[in-house]
């Protein structure tokens, strides 16, 4: 009886309390968060991958020894400044539309004679090991902080890439039968506590496409744009995005353009 | 040797406000590995901050300090163009050392 007694005592308490969440609601944990990411921002270690990528970015690798700063990331050779707000784009000398990732593994390769196979290994980086790529990412993209983005679209190359990334982001598949626009296609979604922003429109993807890369808190690791879309498609069961691959530049270039216009503002800082 | 790390100094009234990322695991001794073998500890064990060569903080730091650390602090005095001094020594006995000019 008195077991009893108890048992009802705490399943009562067990209401109380999910009413209390309740109470509280989605809001008040979003605001919460966004005070969270605000008191971190202030020592955002992503800047250690800044400053590890722009050294990197000055030493000489390679059987040709060479630096990857004469590599051209679409404003000529040698320009970084706000470069990544203007990728991907169509480049000539490759004669495909590169993002920021397959134009570095380009440069790597034709700057610095370094193959294409070693420079795709270990693009991401865990705590034992530190990804050079990341770093790459983090410098070029943080010299882009503050500029609009502008993604061409005038070459048929890129109207192309942006046409198929269209294609893939409502791409159902799958074994749970899910595309991109499953989560990103409707205001309001969430994973958890995370809100999903609605990459089909403009704001949802500019908020999203501006804010990576990302320190990521719960992994202690910067996380690149590429990252997030190779996560995204393991959450939804997806074969593996291949790096650097065409469907990636070309979602990628859908998803950047759609951003057009918001001021870039990364490396940032997440959860 | 351990990555740099980044230090801003200004001035703010008659103190001197610096902010000072470390690059650092800060492992606790805690955790295991995939193969359940407890990762060894490894973390900053003290930190010293000088300011034209006179401490101006001294800690103590252990496992339950985060990764990366971030520290702010403000001590008293400090002019634009003076120089602001940080040391980390860590468990293994790993050191840095890295110099911001106030601004």
């Amino acid at each position: 009886m008195r077991f009893d007694q108890r048992r009802a005592a705490q399943a009562a308490l067990r209401m109380l309390s999910l009413a209390a969440g309740a109470a509280f609601g989605q809001g008040s944990a979003v605001d919460e968060i966004a005070k969270y990411r605000a008191a971190l921002q202030d020592g955002n270690p992503a800047e250690l991958w800044e400053a590890r990528g722009e050294d990197l970015w000055k030493q000489k690798h390679g059987p040709k020894s060479a630096s990857l700063e004469a590599c051209d990331l679409g404003l000529g050779a040698g320009v970084v400044k706000g470069a990544y707000a203007q990728l991907p784009r169509y480049f000539a000398d490759a004669d495909r539309v590169m993002d920021l990732e397959s134009r570095i593994v380009w440069c790597m390769g034709t700057l610095q004679g370094i193959g294409e196979a070693d420079a795709k290994r270990g693009v991401f980086g865990s705590p034992d090991r530190k990804s050079d790529m990341e770093a790459y990412v983090a410098y070029v993209t943080s010299q882009s902080r503050g500029i609009k983005m502008n993604v061409p679209l005038d070459h048929p190359k890129e109207q192309e890439a942006y046409r198929i990334g269209e294609k893939i982001f409502y791409f159902r598949g799958g074994t749970h039968d899910f595309a991109c626009a499953t989560c990103h296609g409707e205001d309001g979604k969430r994973i958890r506590l995370q809100d999903l922003p609605n990459l089909t429109t403009k704001e949802g993807a500019q908020k999203a496409y501006t804010t990576w890369p990302a320190y990521r808190v719960s992994q202690g690791e910067l996380r690149t744009f590429q990252w997030r879309l190779n996560d995204c498609f393991r959450q939804q069961r997806f074969p593996e995005l291949i790096f650097a691959s065409e469907a990636s530049v070309a979602l990628t270039t859908f998803l950047a353009r759609n951003a057009n216009g918001a001021p870039f503002d990364a490396p940032a800082i997440k959860r | 040797m351990p990555d740099p790390m980044k230090i801003r100094a200004n001035v703010v009234g008659d103190s001197t406000e610096v902010k000072v990322l470390m690059s650092h695991e800060m492992e606790t001794g805690q955790r295991k590995d995939a193969q359940g073998k407890t990762i060894p500890a490894w973390h900053i064990q003290n930190v010293t901050a000088t300011w034209n060569g006179k401490t101006v903080l001294s800690a103590e730091w252990g496992p339950a300090v985060s990764k990366n650390p971030f520290l702010s602090f403000k001590f008293k005095g400090g002019a634009k163009g003076d120089k602001v001094q940080i040391t980390w020594i860590d468990n293994r006995g790993e050191k840095r050392t890295d110099e911001a000019v106030i601004a």
